[in-house]
């Protein structure tokens, strides 16, 4: 990913000699947005060019021409395909996304509304999920071909193979039907209290949590055992240092780029996880309001949750990078 | 390799995948009901007669799990020879060739890839007719990036091979060098993706249709059959659970061979480790 700055100007160049380290920060957060405007273009351009018309579909099977030349008119699709995606980029930088076709209503009320909540919900969920998955890692490590950790690997394998919207039933079978301690459907409104807001997300948090968990340990114990691997973790234990020290010591910091960028990518993961988990819930978030947009065909709405969906993506991949190149000294002299 | 190599985890998932091969296949023989038949009442409870209950218009669950089973395999099948075939060519076409294309192909897959799976699927499917042929190309086009980046870095490995080297000045074409010297060199590992793609198939068919974007109703199909009882959770009623482990249950037994499969490939290269 290095090359793509080839034609550097002479400021630039002067700025990688003073500070190496702060002009690879910078190519990596400048490949961020030229990678941002790439996808806004294919999830603009790319949707435009496929088949099917919206206005038909909007009309229906029964459309006249002259209907549908209407409402191609009033949604404006009738001018040229790059004015309006400039219009619409032009648009979305600035916060507006448009208004939508099925409500009338302005999608970035809605999306301002939607992703304070998603966001909450999966910033709570990694919250808990980190430090958790990190822990039973390197404890799989320590008891390597043992008992526990033979327990993790075939429970992490199952868990990674549950669909996310059966361990979201599953636990609103047992724990609000059966039992009745947790609440559904998960609710929030304008207003709540945190201690409520967090006691009616409980059970998709959880849910979350069990489906990021299971992925981001098994990356972790992998990316730990490469690092055990090495000759100078051989030398460690061969010098008499106690295993637990040799992880915490020798293994760990090797392991951090590794592992942060397990953490950065299962959030990732973990964003789009919401949309399945919000419609299990109907918790009112960004992914319930693209899945319903979608379903009625809802262009400006789809785009608009596609867009910040992704960019929301590529911004945690460019942490994740930008988080490794810091902890690893390594990567600041790409060959 | 003998039989008794194989061990009991990869068995129990060989017999996992046969069986639900078999009632992919034999479905109309095997289902005590047809496929969308009306036999009772509405979340009726299991007994002797109907063994998985009755569904949210009162048909066999069992039988539609049967019935379920042929769509699911066939779509996420589908889509997985679909996407495989498609990433191989591509990633080997941009290894043997290199340079230009190779740069095309590869940003053009980064690109792709930045877009998380599900989000580019729910964008292009609001634009796109629901038809089954639409569903399971994006559902392969998607994947298939996937494979392109595994499939570039392992055909890397082995382009740069002697044996590979003398094709080339033998004078063998492009073709030939694909599917002559790296294919049947790359085979081992590619098989183990193949099945961790197929498991990803079956649960993001799954999600698609859970979401009412994948299969259409009346046919039944194992993500859409939870979406058709979720309702009943609610009231206690357990009908969502029994396709949902089933979803669960294959993709399991998927990974358990696919599992078995990766540390044979290790141990072959001299045992790389768990990595």
């Amino acid at each position: 990913m290095s090359n793509s700055t080839e034609t550097e100007s002479l400021p630039g160049q002067r700025l990688r000699e003073r500070f190496p380290l702060l002009a690879l920060l910078i190519e990596r957060m400048l490949l961020s947005v030229l990678l941002l405007f790439a996808v806004s273009v294919l999830i603009f351009g790319g949707v435009e060019a496929l088949p099917g018309d919206f206005a038909s579909t909007y009309l229906g099977q029964s459309a006249t021409p002259q209907a549908v030349a209407n409402i191609r008119a009033e949604l404006g699709l009738d001018r040229p395909l790059v004015t309006r995606y400039f219009e619409w980029l032009g648009g979305a930088v600035q916060g507006d996304f448009g208004t939508s076709w099925a409500s009338r209503n302005s999608v970035s009320e809605q999306v301002g509304n939607r992703l304070g909540n998603s966001l909450f919900l999966a910033g709570f969920a990694a919250v808990i999920a980190v430090p958790l998955a990190v822990g039973l890692g390197m404890l799989s490590v320590h008891f390597r071909d043992r008992l526990p950790d033979k327990i993790i690997n075939v429970i992490s394998l199952a868990a990674i193979s549950l669909p996310e919207f059966f361990i979201g039933y599953l636990l609103i079978l047992y724990f609000a039907v059966n039992f009745g301690i947790a609440t559904f459907p998960a609710t929030v409104f304008e207003g709540m209290g945190l201690l409520e807001r967090i006691k009616a997300i409980a059970l998709p948090t959880a849910t979350l949590v069990l489906v990021v968990l299971a992925h981001m340990m098994r990356m972790t114990r992998a990316a730990i055992l490469s690092v055990m691997s090495s000759a100078y973790m051989e030398t460690a234990e061969l010098k008499g240092l106690s295993a637990w020290r040799a992880i915490v010591k020798h293994a760990a910091p090797n392991a951090l780029a590794p592992i942060i960028n397990v953490v950065a990518l299962n959030l990732a993961y973990l964003v789009v996880g919401v949309v399945v988990v919000e419609v299990v819930f109907v918790y009112p978030g960004m992914g319930q309001y693209m899945v319903d947009a979608v379903t009625v065909r809802d262009m400006p709405v789809v785009q608009a949750c596609g867009l910040i969906f992704a960019a929301v993506y590529i911004f945690l991949n460019m942490l994740a990078d930008i988080l490794a190149i810091v902890a690893n000294p390594r990567l600041r002299h790409p060959r | 390799m003998r039989l008794r190599d194989i061990s009991i985890t990869a068995w129990i998932g060989m017999i996992g995948i046969a069986l639900a091969l078999i009632c992919a296949v034999f479905a109309p023989l095997i289902a005590p009901y047809g496929e969308t038949e009306v036999v009772g009442g509405v979340w009726q409870e299991a007994d002797a007669q109907f063994f998985f209950g009755l569904d949210n218009l009162g048909r066999d669950i069992l039988s539609r799990l049967i019935y379920g089973a042929r769509t699911t395999l066939f779509v996420a099948l589908a889509a997985t020879v679909i996407s495989f075939s498609l990433g191989i060519l591509l990633s080997f076409i941009a290894a043997v060739s290199g340079g230009v294309i190779d740069t095309v192909f590869s940003r053009f897959n980064d690109l792709m890839m930045s877009i998380p799976t599900l989000i580019f699927a729910l964008v292009v499917l609001a634009v796109l007719p629901q038809h089954l042929v639409v569903l399971i190309l994006v559902m392969a086009i998607l994947d298939s990036t996937r494979v392109y980046r595994l499939g570039r870095a392992v055909a890397l490995d082995v382009a740069v091979m002697e044996f590979v080297e003398a094709a080339r000045l033998r004078g063998e074409g492009t073709t030939w060098i694909i599917f002559r010297e790296i294919l049947p060199n790359t085979l081992s590992p590619l098989l183990a993706e193949f099945g961790l793609r197929f498991a990803f198939s079956i649960l993001f068919l799954s999600t698609l249709s859970f979401l009412g974007l994948g299969i259409q109703p009346p046919t039944a199909d194992w993500g859409g059959m939870v979406k058709e009882n979720k309702d009943g959770i609610i009231f206690g009623i357990s009908a969502a659970l029994v396709p949902g482990s089933a979803i669960a249950a294959l993709a399991v037994c998927v990974n358990l061979v696919v599992d078995w499969l990766l540390k044979r490939t290790s141990s072959l290269k001299g045992g790389r480790g768990d990595a």
